[in-house]
């Protein structure tokens, strides 16, 4: 039946993107499912923010499809009608906390606004909600009236999450979102995001470097090198068991005690790489 | 002299080096700041204050030196140089102001809208900035002049089209930088429309940086507008105007009468240098404040 198995809440086929010579991302697939969660592994220029960036519509694929529950994405440059009715599909977090929030607004106000595009909620109602959103990620009213420069990296990420969360998106893409924050912050923000993830029905796709922080919220893996996925599965599969020799360099940069960071390198020597999309051409085209 | 007196001495110089700096710096901003403030003050208090009518001729006492009667003396036809000045300044003030935000408003408009927009767009805007640029404000009022006939008007019109680029090209790299931050990119991916984007959070994140260019460029304006008088184009006489007093005065300075364009030439460099002080002094401050 069609109406027992719901649409996938991402499903990217095909999905390619150049930058003049430089193929980016080459063939992508991925699927999440409702709820799910996936990690996108890879090193600095191995595409994977470019893939976030065309799931969250800020850049356009040069192939593919990218369909969220079942629907086809518009395109970079779609009206604001329709980029608002898409907008409960997915958002997205950001990797710089301190460029992610306009400086001169209020964070209450900044959730309030999206509020207001999205909902009917006005007043006591309004403030109301958006409390219960900062709430939701461990702020109270005194950051709601606060401007961002008064919040540290960490609450202006949790900020964002709450942003995001206004809009009660389905899929919601988290690019690096813990990667410029310190280890111990890093830890309270995967773990809110794993509450949220049972409080909501939201998905996650999760992009990151660091396979250290996979296992704590990602169901499924894919990784990625030289703008294409080598290897995906299930997390505990792929994190016990890793199949091919790139996410096996990888698992063994991860710093645990007695790591040396020159078996690392002497492993490196036995990764294949592809032909043609060597890494010296790095982070071409990776950030805008 | 003990080593706890030394160092206490040392500590001492140091404190009051440093408050002395601290003072310097912002003391030039705060002399500006006052200069601007009591010249505006006076110009909109000149029915008030000024002991003449500007315009009153009184040939009992043409081309005086500085009396009680006429502290700063009198013109060629007899008139309060004093009241001139601070009538003066009306016009003086009032028409570079009028530049600079025309300038401003309609720049910073093409600027964000060019940033915001990009392709066809952003590059017809950044031609025309240069184009502009390339055109020195006065000879663009003067050209104007010649079409639309003199007067303080059209002064105005041409060197607001005048001032476009130096507002827009600062304004324009900004706003690229600014469209480019991840929170625009959030905004887009939550609905908002490209207007309240622009409008409700780019353009006050550039209104610092936009008020910088205007403050700087009023100072030139003002030169520019004086100038323009100068030369016979802008204000026409008998009306009271910085500009045009120092012409009128140039015939007195071969007969050892300075007095009326001097002062009036005081007037400008003194305003001229205070705004450039002013601007100079909010871009380092705005330099200084990070996010």
């Amino acid at each position: 039946m069609a109406d027992s198995l719901p649409p996938p809440a991402l499903e990217v086929t095909g999905l390619r993107k150049t930058f003049g010579d430089f193929t980016a991302v080459d063939d992508v697939a991925l699927t999440i499912a409702p709820g799910g969660s996936l990690a996108v592994v890879g090193e600095s220029g191995s595409g994977k923010t470019t893939t976030a960036r065309m799931i969250a519509g800020l850049e356009k694929p040069t192939a593919g499809t990218i369909r969220l529950n079942g629907r086809g994405r518009p395109g970079v440059n779609a009206r604001t009608s329709e980029r608002r009715e898409f907008a409960r599909e997915v958002q997205m977090v950001f990797q710089d906390p301190y460029a992610s929030l306009d400086r001169h607004q209020k964070i209450g106000d900044c959730i309030a606004e999206v509020l207001t595009l999205h909902t009917d909620l006005r007043g006591p109602a309004r403030a109301a909600r958006t409390a219960e959103l900062l709430e939701q990620v461990g702020l109270d009213e005194r950051h709601a009236a606060s401007l961002p420069r008064a919040l540290s990296g960490g609450q202006r990420q949790r900020v964002a999450i709450a942003r995001a969360l206004a809009v009660q998106p389905r899929l919601l893409v988290l690019d690096e979102a813990v990667a410029a924050l310190d280890v111990s912050v890093q830890a309270q923000i995967l773990t809110l995001l794993q509450h949220i993830r049972e409080q909501t029905s939201v998905a996650y796709l999760f992009i990151t470097h660091d396979l250290g922080i996979v296992r704590h919220i990602c169901d499924e893996i894919a990784v990625m090198r030289h703008g294409r996925v080598v290897e995906s599965g299930a997390a505990d599969t792929v994190l016990t068991d890793p199949q091919h020799p790139y996410t096996r360099k990888l698992l063994d940069s991860v710093p645990v005690p007695g790591w040396k960071p020159s078996r690392v390198l002497a492993t490196a020597d036995t990764v294949p790489s592809v032909p043609g999309t060597e890494a010296s051409k790095g982070d071409a085209g990776n950030r805008p | 002299m003990s080593s706890y007196q030394i160092a206490s001495l040392g500590r001492g110089l140091i404190r009051s080096s440093r408050l002395r700096s601290f003072v310097r710096g912002h003391g030039v901003l705060a002399a500006a700041g006052a200069v601007v403030a009591v010249v505006v003050l006076a110009s909109v208090c000149a029915p008030l204050i000024a002991p003449y009518d500007p315009n009153a001729v009184d040939v009992m006492a043409v081309s005086q030196g500085r009396s009680a009667a006429h502290w700063l003396g009198t013109d060629d036809t007899g008139r309060d140089i004093l009241s001139r000045l601070l009538y003066g300044a009306r016009l003086s003030l009032l028409a570079p102001a009028a530049v600079v935000l025309i300038a401003g408003v309609l720049s910073s408009a093409l600027a964000v809208s060019a940033a915001w927009l990009g392709g066809w767009w952003d590059r017809t805007v950044s031609a025309l900035l240069d184009v502009v640029f390339g055109f020195p404000g006065l000879v663009l009022a003067v050209v104007a002049a010649a079409v639309f006939g003199a007067g303080l008007t059209v002064a105005v019109v041409a060197l607001s089209v005048a001032y476009l680029p130096y507002i827009g090209r600062v304004v324009r790299n900004a706003a690229l930088r600014e469209c480019q931050l991840p929170y625009v990119s959030a905004l887009r991916m939550l609905g908002m429309s490209g207007w309240r984007i622009c409008l409700r959070h780019v353009v006050p994140n550039l209104l610092p940086i936009a008020l910088v260019q205007v403050t700087m460029s009023f100072g030139y304006a003002l030169l520019d507008v004086a100038a323009f008088s100068f030369i016979g184009l802008g204000t026409q006489p008998p009306t009271a105007e910085w500009g045009l007093m120092v012409a009128n005065g140039t015939s007195g300075i071969l007969a050892g009468r300075p007095e009326q364009s001097l002062y009036a030439g005081v007037a400008i460099v003194v305003f001229v240098i205070a705004c450039n002080l002013i601007g100079n002094g909010l871009s380092t401050r705005l330099q200084g404040e990070t996010r």
